[in-house]
């Protein structure tokens, strides 16, 4: 039976991170040369954590399916990152950056856990400065700042629209320093297969060479695991294309607990869909919506003929048009956090308001902004936003409103860790994206790229000593033991099962159906009977994949069928869980949205009093049920509300 | 409009094998795919008939990882400005065209398989002093390093590179002038990378040279095709820093 502990310090909310770090266990130099770390990817909580740590003196193998470690995609984030450094004066502080983000995450998120991400954040702005990273600056030399949803102040530090490239290559600049000093070994083209545990604890992984197929051995005193989101379970998401969840699941069926799966986030500002070969999505910034404003028309007719292709959005008077965000929320207007501007778009396509041909798409409209500010301002702030959006659709943004629609761009779910983002298998940490702890049930906009690097450069360095402090007696070990022999025969069991179904449909066909199921059950908004017709339906299709899927080529030589079938097994098999996991909980929150629980005005309708819990998933095998384990919620340093953006 | 097109794929098993151009028809292409998204089409194809699908890189398919590079009609990136292959749109293509796509060829990057190339050499460069000496945790205030609003601004448009190596595929001497010049002029422009600008530079520079980068001789082709508008000021900058370390 699993236990989980969530191992929050004692003393005062604001105390507790420095009382942590006075009376953990610390690792000394000289043993700290004798400990060896495997990180699983490489985007800002990989790369920050295996830098930090490298620094600090540990040994770091350092894993990514990429060519380059460059390329995780932490690097496609484009709007900011947050951080309570209160320089532009508009009252902010460690208390409000934790505030609303508790808030923005719908309280279900733990208190410790986000007040501490509150209390680094400024810490990660004066790391990101003094290794170069050319953040958007004042005339006088000073940092510059932007709001993003879901706050009253103007916290998000930027880069243009690349921020979260310039900070990931900060990271990497750190990291390609550690591998030029020789404390980290660089494996790309390397992706984990599974997890190996020797008495009980982790202890090293499988991996597969990319280039030669070959399986190899890897072994460490303890596994990170920063392997990023899961979103693309969904097929279409704004995730890049490699992004999987097969190195989080393999933990999964080793015994690591996984929590709230099901929640996703789905991004208010994406490039509609254009057809049925479309591969990705791309998002616009949530930047924009600072400036933009986004409508539809009021007039039923008008939305018929956009969607006929007669009329354009500039055909349309300002009279006739529906700012329904600002509508609804006239506190906070199109700055509301992702879900509610999500489901608000929804709702107006759903009822038949939509502008595009598909009728699934809203307008973002800087038409007023370039009457105010000029278009060079304009064009100053987002114009790489504005190419990336003129090189997709073929259409100018500064003449014509832009169209969006919600998509798939986050987890908040991952692995279950307690306070010293530990699972619950001793020596297998998770960091970033892949684990659940900061969110809750949504993420606001910016705070992703400041999780990541809190985890990476400033929480998790620090409690993986904690660990590692009982483990100076561990000498390094070879490989060559049963632990590695039956971890390995288990990936080449599955490895080779897949080769020989011999099939006759492609892996993306199949990976289409899945993302299908998912986002018409387990998307935007989901309902009972939805859900289980979902899980029916993704049973049927584990079937349909393990009798028809279709790999061309060899099993031990480059295969990027085999690479994709690999991780469309787990993605089926997460679809489930997510499934499952949106099914059980009878409440609306964050970017959870039960139909069944929504208030008379169509907002998300939580039930504080049977669901102020994590729900924490335990793998009981292939053929059984999963078993859910609760984490208890306590907020004793925020009153727990209604969230109200109006 | 959709398009029939004929392709040139470029397919080589290994480094070691001697690699040929193998053509292919496509029918009934949307004008709104993407580059990419026709290639996903031709591979679905080749797998649904048993043959091995066309090997390339690609991952974030929004113009920022770097991971694809593709030599299209004889241009890095295709025919279109300021963007990478996952950006190009089929629009640009007219029905009948004939396509021609091939890897990266430079000494440096290596065929893997097919489209796919090696660029470890530019990782290796970066390790050679492509960053600023900072361990974590010992960093000032933000705002206690100001940079004044036109360095911040002309540093940034040099770290924008992406790293896809389209210059290098662009030069006829397969020079990588423009991504340790843009590597160069990021850093020294800020004063937090001002402190190593001599070490970071000598060392750059002999790394380039060690592996089998050509030399620049200023013809432009790299600015002309960088996704990313990299400017060829960057190599003077760099050259500049180059001999002020020497002396």
């Amino acid at each position: 039976m699993v236990k989980l502990q969530s191992r929050i310090p004692e003393g005062p909310l604001a105390e507790k991170w420095s009382n942590y770090k006075s009376n953990q266990n610390l690792v000394n130099p000289a043993n700290k040369r004798k400990l060896d770390v495997i990180v699983i990817g490489t985007g800002l909580a990989g790369a920050a954590a295996a830098a930090s740590m490298a620094e600090m003196g540990f040994k770091v193998k350092s894993f990514c399916y990429q060519d380059s470690s460059r390329r995780a995609h932490s690097i496609a984030a484009q709007g900011g990152i947050n951080a309570a450094k209160n320089y532009q004066n508009d009252g902010d502080s460690t208390y409000r950056l934790f505030y609303d983000t508790i808030k923005g995450g719908d309280y279900r998120s733990r208190e410790a856990n986000v007040y501490r991400l509150a209390e680094v954040s400024n810490d990660i702005i004066d790391q990101c400065v003094a290794q170069g990273v050319p953040f958007a600056r004042e005339y006088g030399g000073t940092l510059d700042n932007r709001s993003f949803g879901g706050a009253l102040v103007s916290r998000t530090f930027y880069a243009r629209g690349q921020t979260g490239q310039q900070l990931l290559l900060g990271a990497y600049q750190a990291l390609s320093r550690q591998v030029k000093k020789g404390n980290v070994e660089m494996y790309p083209r390397m992706e984990m297969y599974n997890l190996v545990m020797v008495d009980g604890k982790a202890r090293g992984i499988i991996a597969r060479d990319v280039i030669t197929g070959k399986l190899e051995r890897y072994s460490a005193h303890s596994v990170v695991l920063a392997s990023g989101g899961y979103g693309n379970v969904y097929f279409l998401s704004t995730m890049a294309m490699g992004a999987n969840v097969s190195a989080i699941w393999q933990c999964y069926k080793k015994g690591a607990i996984f929590g709230n799966p099901s929640f996703i986030q789905i991004h208010p500002t994406c490039i509609p869909v254009h057809g049925e070969d479309q591969s990705k999505l791309t998002l616009m910034s949530e930047s924009l919506r600072n400036d933009g404003r986004i409508w539809v028309p009021k007039k039923k007719e008008d939305a018929l003929k956009l969607q006929k292709g007669e009329i354009g959005g500039v055909d349309i008077p300002e009279e006739d048009r529906d700012y329904y965000l600002e509508r609804r929320y006239p506190a906070f207007g199109n700055l509301v956090p992702r879900d509610v501007a999500s489901r608000a778009a929804k709702e107006r396509c759903d009822a038949g308001y939509g502008v595009n041909s598909t009728g699934l798409a809203v307008f973002l409209d800087f038409k007023d902004a370039i009457k105010r500010l000029g278009k060079d301002v304009i064009e100053a702030k987002y114009g790489n936003l504005f190419q990336m959006y003129e090189k997709i659709t073929d259409d100018n943004p500064y003449k014509n409103p832009m169209m969006i629609y919600p998509a798939i761009h986050y987890n908040m779910g991952g692995m279950w860790v307690d306070y010293e983002l530990h699972t619950t298998i001793p020596g297998l940490f998770a960091t970033g994206e892949s684990n659940f702890s900061d969110h809750g049930a949504n993420r606001l906009g910016a705070s992703a790229l400041m999780q990541g690097l809190a985890d990476g450069y400033f929480v998790l360095p620090y409690t993986i000593q904690n660990y590692l402090a009982d483990e100076i007696n561990t000498p390094r070990f070879k490989t060559d033991i049963p632990e590695f022999d039956t971890a390995e025969k288990e990936v080449q069991d599955q490895l080779e099962k897949l080769m020989d179904v011999k099939g006759t449909m492609s892996v993306d066909t199949l990976h289409k159906k899945l993302g299908k199921i998912m986002w018409e059950g387990v998307g935007m908004a989901r309902n009972k009977e939805g859900l289980k017709k979902a899980i029916e339906e993704i049973a049927k299709l584990k079937e349909e994949f393990w009798f028809h899927v279709n790999i061309p080529g060899e099993l031990n030589d480059l295969n990027q069928e085999l690479q994709k079938a690999s991780r469309l097994a787990d993605f089926i098999e997460l679809g489930a869980l997510m499934a499952r996991d949106a099914l059980h909980r009878e409440e609306s929150c964050g970017g959870h949205f039960r139909e069944e629980f929504q208030t008379g005005e169509g907002e998300a309708l939580r039930n504080d009093k049977d669901f102020t819990y994590v729900a924490a998933w335990e793998y009981k095998g292939d053929d059984k049920e999963p078993a859910m384990h609760k984490e208890v919620l306590n907020f004793e340093y925020i009153e727990v509300k209604q969230r109200n953006y109006k | 409009m959709n398009l029939n097109l004929k392709l040139k794929v470029w397919r080589q098993r290994d480094p070691n094998t001697r690699g040929k151009f193998v053509n292919y028809q496509l029918k009934n292409i949307s004008t709104d795919s993407s580059f990419l998204e026709m290639l996903d089409v031709l591979n679905e194809e080749l797998i649904t008939k048993g043959e091995e699908p066309v090997i390339y890189d690609h991952d974030c398919r929004e113009g920022i990882c770097g991971a694809c590079g593709l030599y299209i009609n004889g241009r890095p990136h295709g025919p279109d400005s300021l963007i990478t292959v996952c950006q190009l749109h089929m629009r640009k293509f007219k029905n009948g065209d004939t396509i021609v796509i091939e890897p990266w060829r430079a000494r440096a990057f290596p065929v893997i398989r097919d489209l796919m190339v090696d660029r470890n050499a530019f990782d290796k460069l970066i390790q050679e002093g492509g960053y600023v000496s900072v361990n974590t945790g010992s960093a000032p205030d933000a705002n206690g390093i100001p940079v004044k609003k036109e360095k911040a601004e002309l540093s940034m448009d040099a770290a924008a590179c992406i790293g896809c190596g389209a210059c290098v595929a662009a030069c006829k001497n397969a020079s990588a002038m423009l991504f340790v010049g843009a590597k160069i002029s990021h850093l020294t422009l800020l004063p937090q990378g001002k402190v190593e600008a001599r070490d970071r530079v000598l060392d750059m520079v002999t790394k380039m040279d060690e592996l089998g980068f050509g030399s620049c001789t200023n013809t432009g082709a790299c600015e002309a095709e960088c996704p990313k508008g990299i400017k060829l000021t960057n190599i003077a900058r760099l050259n500049r820093e180059y001999y002020t370390a020497l002396v």
